[in-house]
């Protein structure tokens, strides 16, 4: 059988023999991420509880050639964790320990398996709070947010993960262990920290982290605001953002999403308004209640037809519980929907929006829109049934079409939810030859024998000479110089 | 380019000449940048500017307080003529650095000239941007080794509405203990240092807020004023006129007791970087900094053609190694500016 070929058998001189799964029917598990559209299985997955054993194992895969994976909780929805056929995949759920709390130094030291939201809840009794909080913060696990250099709805005052992380331990796929960063504030050398957050599981192995721990804003205020254009909207975040202020959330949601919504959780938005958005103010108490007055007035002049202020914790978590609803709210509307993740300048939304409303009536599937208005970062949900021959294509196609939109715009393909396997046609509009080549030779200086997630984030010139043939945009090429295959 | 790349002739890359002082002494002809200025794009509701590299920092300066914003790392000038190109490629921060971010958590995007003679572009104009490795931050701090920077795109923040110096005199493990302890709680710190028995903060934000922590920290207004802290970011503080040896720089973790070694000392950034004067050996300074988890540098005067950074491990040396080959693979680049060895 294929999954028993020789050198995988290796792989039990290392790991305890409950470590490997294998058998196509245990794999499945693990033959997808979050985008479940693509799937495929392994030779096997394994499932090391040391650094020391992760080392090994990948010695193991540099010696005999064998492509690795590394898997965190699979809550990615790019494909960053999509199983290669002849490869393992590496998955890091058993390195779940939060190693230590350090409240003086304001860090957290923990392993890649330990789940977001768990390192501010163990922050929590100190005062301080891990910033960067995905969507599915409850279930992605840090080494994934290193990955892919997760946001969140507070990224606009607080960062990414790049600006929340101060040291990793890393394992090459030599098998050697380096330290990147420390726990002072900066290293000397080349900035690999942030080489490789956001790396995609292509230059090494994350196998711990230190994270940075803010003290926690005291008080918060929730604003809610109705207006009945999308350019009124925009003009409202503009505004806001042009009057010295940096809320700590800044999320809009369009027409389709407020009804979608509506309907689930009845969180009391308008629905007949074209956008909503919703603004959180936090900080010390005084500063708060300041600026949610500046808010209110701002929104106010740039023509917000309704604007409500939270009254206390309560309804500021329901007007949040909207937006937090908004996927499974969708879901709820149509059979599938495939999430887009581009980010735009702020000033084009209206004509993005536009764009994509325009595609939607092209394809003929319908869109819902949410956005964290604050840093540009766009959520378009397309709207497609799997079980209609031809849906998913159609939903791809439109999907790319967006991202280009995005690139037109002076914007990128992805904002948080990384590359993968989904968006890697897409990197082939977004950069040029030279520029892709580039990225393979930092690939090579990490990882000369190509081993470390295969196939994913960075596109082969010929792949993009491929793309580039199929699809012909706006009557250019992407690479006019570019021999054809 | 080109033509350094096929003759592998060196190029030193220089632009405003005020930080020929930092890193290593390097040979070749020079590659001038101070003609590849101007303000690109700015949109102060975008919160982003992007600009030539050659750019004075004093313009990028002047036209962000125009709309009432600021680079938020404070960037040390060192010299009228420092520019952005410059403040990026050293990636030095100054006093705000612990509280708002470096350099490098500002920077989105840039456009640079590799040693094969390439234009490329890497990241862009947009907060949130994780297409392709992180090139642009790769280039920060890089010192010119990987790529001349040609133009930067850069995150901008809202100036403080009011700030205020505060002061009090006590010794130093109580200070390092305070500013650690206030980085712990919210509070408007945009600054914190510490030198000769006084211990200082600047709080920045909102005036009410400031207000507010003011009362609680129960400290006097410093004397000295705001002014401080521009003396403090452009080493004109008489701190850094003293004698008694090189400057150097250790970078340690915030809550390091000062550590056992002679000379004079400056705290700053909460207790993350302390300055040092000495003529204390190089191996006992580099010994002790990573004892306590930091590095050391030597930041001003010493040896220029010896270790100025602090060494890396052979693993570590080997892959910065690659990497500058990944950018500059006829070694034309600012030879030997950071390591001997590259």
């Amino acid at each position: 059988m294929r999954y028993m070929a020789m050198p995988v058998d290796r792989f039990y001189e290392v790991l305890p023999a409950e470590a490997i799964i294998t058998g196509a029917e245990s794999l499945q598990v693990y033959e997808c991420d979050a985008l479940s559209a693509y799937r495929n299985l392994p030779l096997c997955v394994v499932m090391p509880e040391t650094v020391e054993q992760i080392q090994a194992v990948l010695r193991i895969c540099h010696a005999e050639k064998i492509p690795v994976v590394a898997r965190g909780a699979g809550t990615g929805l790019s494909g960053g964790a999509l199983p290669v056929s002849d490869g393992i995949v590496l998955s890091l759920a058993r390195l779940d320990r939060i190693l230590e709390i350090d409240p003086a130094r304001r860090l957290a030291r923990v392993q890649p398996g330990v789940r977001n939201l768990s390192v501010s809840e163990a922050a929590a009794p100190h005062g301080l709070f891990y910033a960067p909080d995905p969507s599915s913060q409850i279930a992605c696990t840090i080494g994934g947010n290193v990955a892919e250099n997760s946001g969140g709805v507070h990224c606009l005052k607080y960062g990414l993960t790049v600006h929340n992380i101060t040291a990793l331990k890393i394992v090459t796929i030599e098998g050697d262990l380096l330290e990147i960063g420390s726990e002072a504030l900066d290293a000397p050398g080349f900035d690999l920290l942030a080489l490789l957050t956001g790396s995609e599981g292509m230059l090494a192995v994350v196998v711990e982290v230190t994270l940075k721990l803010l003290p926690k804003p005291v008080h918060h205020r929730i604003i809610l605001a109705a207006y009945y254009s999308v350019e009124s909207a925009g003009a409202g975040v503009a505004a806001i953002i042009a009057s010295g202020i940096i809320p700590a959330g800044l999320e809009m949601m369009d027409n389709a999403g407020i009804r979608a919504v509506e309907a689930y959780v009845h969180a009391g938005y308008p629905v007949d308004a074209a956008a909503i958005l919703l603004c959180e103010i936090d900080g010390v108490p005084e500063e708060v209640e300041e600026e949610s007055r500046r808010v209110e007035r701002i929104l106010k002049n740039t023509g917000a037809t309704e604007v409500r202020v939270a009254r206390n914790r309560e309804e500021g978590e329901r007007f949040w519980a909207g937006r937090k609803a908004a996927f499974p709210a969708v879901g709820r509307i149509a059979a599938d929907y495939y999430c887009m993740d581009g980010t735009i300048p702020r000033k084009h939304i209206a004509r993005v929006l536009r764009g994509i409303g325009a595609l939607s009536r092209q394809f003929g599937l319908g869109v819902v829109n949410v956005f964290h208005a604050g840093d540009g970062n766009l959520h378009p949900l397309i709207l497609y049934d799997v079980s209609v021959p031809g849906e998913l294509k159609k939903a791809e196609e439109f999907g790319g079409r967006i991202l280009e939109l995005c690139v037109e715009a002076g914007g990128t393909i992805t904002g948080e939810h990384g590359v993968g396997v989904e968006k890697i046609n897409q990197m082939c509009v977004q950069f040029n030859s030279e520029e892709l080549l580039q990225f393979h030779a930092i690939k090579h200086a990490f990882d000369a024998g190509g081993l470390l997630n295969p196939g994913k984030a960075v596109p082969t010139l010929k792949r993009c000479a491929e793309f580039g043939a199929m699809h012909v945009h706006a009557g250019r090429l992407p690479f006019p110089d570019l021999e054809r295959f | 380019m080109r033509d350094a790349a096929a003759g592998h002739k060196p190029l030193v890359l220089r632009a405003g000449g005020t930080k020929d002082f930092y890193g290593r002494v390097c040979c070749g002809a020079i590659l001038d940048g101070r003609h590849n200025t101007g303000v690109i794009s700015y949109e102060p509701t975008e919160l982003v500017i992007t600009a030539r590299a050659g750019t004075s920092l004093a313009e990028i300066e002047q036209t962000l307080a125009g709309e009432g914003q600021m680079l938020a790392f404070e960037p040390p000038y060192f010299g009228e003529a420092a520019t952005l190109g410059g403040a990026v490629a050293c990636g030095l921060s100054g006093p705000r650095r612990p509280y708002t971010g470096s350099v490098r958590d500002f920077i989105l995007g840039v456009k640079c000239l590799t040693g094969r003679g390439e234009i490329l572009t890497f990241g862009g104009q947009v907060m949130k941007n994780v297409a392709g490795y992180d090139v642009a931050r790769l280039m920060t701090g890089a010192l010119g080794t990987l790529g001349v920077l040609l133009e930067v795109s850069l995150k901008v923040l809202p100036r403080p509405e009011f700030e205020i110096s505060l002061a009090r005199n006590t010794d130093a493990a109580t200070a390092l203990g305070d500013m650690n302890a206030w980085a712990g709680q919210p509070l408007p710190l945009s600054a914190a240092c510490y030198e000769g028995g006084s211990l200082r903060v600047r709080l920045s934000g909102k005036e009410v807020a400031v207000r507010a922590a003011w009362e609680r920290l129960r400290m006097e207004e410093d004397p000295e004023g705001l002014a401080v802290w521009q003396r403090l970011r452009e080493h004109e503080h008489d701190f850094f006129r003293r004698d008694g040896g090189a400057l150097w720089r250790l970078s340690l973790p915030s809550t390091t007791p000062m550590p056992a070694l002679a000379g004079d000392w400056l705290v700053d950034w909460g207790g993350a970087q302390r300055w040092l004067i000495t003529a204390e050996p190089v191996e006992k300074i580099r010994r002790e900094a990573s004892a306590c988890g930091g590095h050391a540098m030597l930041f001003r005067g010493g040896d220029r053609t010896g270790d100025v950074f602090h060494p890396l491990s052979p693993v570590l040396l080997a892959l910065h190694r690659r990497l500058k080959e990944a950018f500059d693979p006829m070694h034309v680049l600012n030879i030997g500016r950071m390591y001997r060895e590259f």
